[in-house]
C-alpha cells in the first residue's frame, strides 16, 4: 500500500502558514477522504483540515502548537484502493519523461554554435576557442557561465597555430574561385532617355561569365605569325568547284587550318594541355574548338579528334557543326571537351586581333584574313596571299619559346600545301 | 525588531510622520473614523483628530485637487485612493496640476503631497479592485511612483515620500497588506526614493522587479536554489523615474534577466527597463531579456479560475526563472 503526503491547504487569500491547534486523529487511525484531520488556526480563521485520501494515517509529522508553512508536511497516511496508485504511476511516469527530455538536451547540439553577446565577448577578450569549450545551456549552447568557469580554471583552450596555417593557404584558392563569378564591382552605367536597356541572359550571360573568368584566371601573351598561303588558295580554289559538287558541302579555307593546326598539336602536345593549379594536364585526345557566331551568341562546338580526320572530314564537321549552330541544334555534347581552339576571324575580315582563351584550355589560334599582299620574294616584288595567325597563350602554361615553334611548325605545314602534296581525302 | 505586517509598516509610518510634522494630514474616503477600508489609517483619526484626518466625499478629483492646494499652501497631505481603481477621477489633477506645477511656476510652487493608492490583484476584486495603473502616471516627469515590496521598505519609503517636496505616488499592493510580515526597526528611518534594492545576491540569473513580484521572485528563487539555480533579485521599489545604474548592474552581473510585473505586459514598467538593458548591456547579455507579465485582456476577471490564469504568481515565476537558467 503506497504512502501519500498530506501538507498544509490554502486555507485563505493571504494565508501563509498555520498552527496545529489539535490533532483530531492518531496514527493507525482509519479516516475517509475529507473527513478532518487536524484544527488548524491562522491569523484569520480556525479551520479544520480534510483528509485528502482514504487510508490509515501512519506519521504525524507536525506536532501540536507547530506553526507550518502552507505546503509543508503535515503527516503521512497509508492509502488503499487504485486511485492512489494511478497518481503514484503518473509521477513516476512524469519523471521518466523529465529524465528524457534531459537526455536529449545532452544529445541535442543545435544551439551549440549560438554565441550570445556576452560569451562572443569574452571569448575575444580571453582567446578562447569556442570550439573547445562544452556548453551546458540548452542545446548545448555556451553560456557566459561556462565561460566563466574556463577562464577560472585556467586551462583556456586556444586556436592551434597549425590549425591556422592551411586556413591561410585557403584564403587565396577561394579567393580565386570567387574570381570569375564576382568580377570586379563597378558602379552600375545609368540609362539616358533613347538608350536602350536589355536585359542579359542566357547564352550572353554565360559567354560574359567565361570571359571574365578567362581574363581574370589567365595571363594571357600574344604572338602573331605572317603566313604565305598562296599556293594554298590556288589548291582549293582549283579544286572547290568539284568537291562542292561531289560532297554536297564548302571546301572552306578553314579546313586547311584546322587540319594544320591538329597535326602541329600532335608534334607540340604542350599546347593541347591545361592548367590545374599543382599541375599541367597534358590532353591525348585533340578536340579543337571553332568559334561559331550567331546573331547575338557564340558557340564553340568542338570537332573531335581532330588529328585522325582528313581535310574533308574536318570540312565536314565544320559544315555540320555551323550548321547546328546557325539552327540552334547544337547539344551540350557537341560543345564539351574542347582542348584548343581555332577562331576563324578571318571570316569577319580581321586581319590582327587578340582572342581571349577559351578556359580551361592553354591557348586559342586566331586565323586571320587572307589578303594578297606585295612581298619581297626572291628580291623582288610579288603578289601574294598572305595570312596572319595570331596566337594567345597561358603564361603559366607555356612560353614564347614554344608557342614560337609551334607557330613556325604550323606556318610549315601551310606553306606546303599544295595540289602534289596534300590529298584533300 | 519587532515584526509587522505591511499595512501596519504604513499605519506606522503615517502615525510618526503625524507626530513629526503637524503640517502632515490626511484626508480619503472613509479614512477617519472607519480608519480606512483596509484599516490603513486605523486609530490615527482617535489620535489625531477630525482636523487632521479628514473623511472626504467620493470625489478623487476632489481629493486628490485638496490636496494639491494644499501642499501649495505648505501643507504635508497624504491622500488616499481607496483603490487605486478609483484614482482615474483624479488622473487630471495628478498629472496637469501637481506633475507640472513646479516646472510650470519656475521653481515658484510646488506641491508635497503623497498620494496613496492599494493596488494589484489576486483578492477576487475583479475590474474595479484589482487594476495596477502605475504605467499611466510612469512617464510623466515631475511625478515620482514608489512601489515598496516588503514592511521595512514601506516604512521607510512612505516617510521619505511625506518628506518628499514633489508629488509622489504611493501605491500599496493590497493583498500584502497581510500577507507579508517582516522586522521594521522602531527608529525613525528614511529610505531614498529612487533607488531599486537587491533583495537577493545571486549569479546564475537576474530578476528584476516589483511589489508584491518580489516576494514571489523569492520564493521561486528558494526553491531553484535547491535545484543549484543562483538568482540575483533586484526590487525597483521606486518604478518611476528608474535607478537605472542598478538595473545595468543587476542586469550585466549574469546576463541573463527575467523582468516580472503583474501589470498588462505590453506598455508596462518592466517595457522600459528592457529598453535600459538594451542601449547598456548588450556585450553582457547571455540570453533574451524576458518578461513575465499579465496578458494583454481589459481587466482582472472575476472566475477564480480565469483569476488565477491572468496573475502572475510563485509558480509562474519558478517556471520562467527556471528556462531562462536553462538557457
Amino acid at each position: 500500500m503506497p504512502t501519500e503526503k498530506i501538507n498544509m491547504p490554502q486555507l485563505g487569500e493571504s494565508v501563509t502558514e498555520g498552527t496545529i491547534n489539535s490533532w483530531l486523529v492518531a496514527v493507525g487511525d482509519h479516516v475517509n477522504k475529507y473527513d478532518p484531520i487536524a484544527e488548524v488556526m491562522t491569523d484569520k480563521v480556525n479551520a479544520e483540515v480534510p483528509s485528502s485520501f482514504t487510508g490509515t494515517i501512519k506519521e504525524l509529522v507536525a506536532q501540536e502548537g507547530d506553526t507550518i508553512e502552507v505546503g509543508e508536511l503535515m503527516c503521512y497516511i497509508e492509502v488503499e484502493g487504485e486511485g492512489e496508485n494511478e497518481s503514484t504511476s503518473s509521477e513516476k511516469e512524469t519523471k521518466g519523461e523529465s529524465n528524457t527530455s534531459e537526455e536529449s538536451s545532452e544529445q541535442d547540439q543545435s544551439m551549440k554554435k549560438r554565441y550570445s553577446p556576452a560569451v562572443l565577448r569574452m571569448a575575444q577578450e580571453n582567446d578562447i576557442d569556442l570550439e573547445n569549450v562544452t556548453g551546458s545551456g540548452r542545446g548545448g549552447r555556451i553560456t557566459r557561465k561556462d565561460i566563466e568557469k574556463t577562464i577560472a580554471s585556467g586551462d583556456i583552450p586556444r586556436k592551434a597555430e597549425e590549425s591556422s596555417q592551411p586556413k591561410q593557404t585557403e584564403i587565396p584558392k577561394e579567393e580565386k574561385k570567387e574570381v570569375p563569378t564576382k568580377p570586379t564591382p563597378s558602379p552600375t552605367p545609368s540609362t539616358q532617355p533613347g538608350d536602350i536597356e536589355i536585359p542579359v541572359t542566357g547564352v550572353r550571360k554565360a559567354i560574359a561569365q567565361n570571359m571574365v573568368r578567362s581574363t581574370q584566371e589567365i595571363p594571357h601573351a600574344w604572338m602573331t605569325v605572317e603566313v604565305d598561303v598562296t599556293e594554298l588558295v590556288s589548291y582549293r580554289n582549283q579544286v572547290k568547284k568539284d568537291f562542292k559538287q561531289k560532297e554536297g558541302f564548302s571546301l572552306t579555307f578553314f579546313s586547311f587550318f584546322v587540319k594544320a593546326v591538329a597535326q602541329a598539336l600532335k608534334e607540340f602536345p604542350q599546347l593541347n594541355s591545361t592548367w590545374a593549379e599543382d599541375k599541367i594536364i597534358q590532353r591525348k585526345d585533340i578536340n579543337l574548338s571553332i568559334a561559331v557566331a550567331k546573331d547575338q551568341e557564340l558557340f564553340v562546338p568542338v570537332i573531335k579528334n581532330a588529328d585522325e580526320k582528313s581535310i574533308k572530314g574536318i570540312a565536314k564537321d565544320i559544315n555540320e557543326l555551323a550548321t547546328k549552330a546557325r539552327t540552334g541544334k547544337l547539344t551540350s555534347e557537341d560543345m564539351q571537351g574542347g582542348t584548343f581552339t581555332v577562331n576563324n576571324t578571318g571570316s569577319f575580315g580581321s586581319i590582327h586581333s587578340m582572342g581571349v582563351i577559351n578556359h580551361p584550355q592553354a591557348a586559342i589560334l586566331q586565323i586571320e584574313s587572307i589578303v594578297k599582299r606585295p612581298v619581297i620574294l626572291n628580291d623582288m616584288f610579288a603578289a601574294r596571299d598572305m595570312v596572319n595567325l595570331s596566337l594567345s597563350l597561358d603564361h603559366r602554361v607555356l612560353d614564347g619559346l614554344i608557342c614560337g615553334q609551334f607557330l613556325s611548325r604550323v606556318k610549315e605545314i601551310l606553306e606546303n600545301i599544295n595540289q602534289d602534296n596534300t590529298n584533300l581525302y | 525588531m519587532p515584526v509587522m505586517s505591511y499595512i501596519q509598516a504604513v499605519t506606522t509610518a503615517l502615525r510618526e510622520e503625524m507626530i513629526r510634522d503637524e503640517k502632515v494630514f490626511i484626508l480619503g474616503e472613509d479614512v477617519g473614523k472607519k480608519g480606512g477600508v483596509f484599516r490603513a489609517t486605523d486609530g490615527l483619526y482617535d489620535e489625531f483628530g477630525e482636523y487632521r484626518v479628514l473623511d472626504t466625499p467620493l470625489a478623487e478629483s476632489a481629493i486628490a485637487g485638496v490636496g494639491i492646494g494644499a501642499a501649495m499652501y505648505g501643507m504635508r497631505p497624504v491622500a488616499e485612493m481607496q483603490f487605486a481603481d478609483f484614482i482615474m477621477p483624479a488622473v487630471n489633477q495628478i498629472i496637469s496640476e501637481a506633475a507640472k506645477l513646479r516646472y510650470r511656476s519656475n521653481n515658484d510652487w510646488n506641491a508635497p503631497i503623497t498620494i496613496r493608492a492599494p493596488y494589484g490583484g489576486g483578492v477576487h476584486g475583479a475590474l474595479y479592485h484589482s487594476q495596477s495603473v502605475e504605467a499611466v502616471f510612469a512617464n510623466q516627469p515631475g511625478l515620482k511612483i514608489v512601489m515598496p515590496s516588503t514592511p521595512y521598505d514601506v516604512k521607510g519609503l512612505l516617510k521619505a515620500a511625506i518628506r518628499d517636496n514633489d508629488p509622489v505616488l504611493f501605491f500599496e499592493h493590497k493583498r500584502a497588506y497581510r500577507l507579508l510580515k517582516g522586522e521594521v526597526p522602531e527608529d525613525d528611518y528614511v529610505l531614498p526614493i529612487g533607488k531599486a534594492d537587491v533583495k537577493r545576491e545571486g549569479s546564475d540569473i537576474t530578476v528584476i522587479t516589483y511589489g508584491l513580484g518580489v516576494h514571489f521572485a523569492l520564493q521561486a528563487a528558494e526553491k531553484l536554489a535547491e535545484e543549484g539555480i543562483d538568482a540575483h533579485i533586484l526590487d525597483l521599489r521606486t518604478v518611476y523615474p528608474l535607478d537605472k545604474d542598478a538595473i545595468i548592474e543587476a542586469a550585466s552581473k549574469t546576463g541573463k534577466v527575467l523582468l516580472v510585473t503583474e501589470d498588462n505586459k505590453e506598455g508596462s514598467i518592466i517595457g522600459e527597463v528592457s529598453a535600459i538593458i538594451a542601449e547598456n548591456c548588450l556585450f553582457d547579455l547571455d540570453a533574451p531579456v524576458q518578461r513575465l507579465a499579465g496578458p494583454d485582456v481589459p481587466a482582472m476577471p472575476y472566475a477564480p479560475t480565469m483569476e488565477k490564469y491572468f496573475m502572475v504568481n510563485p509558480d509562474k515565476v519558478e517556471k520562467a526563472m527556471r528556462e531562462l537558467a536553462e538557457f
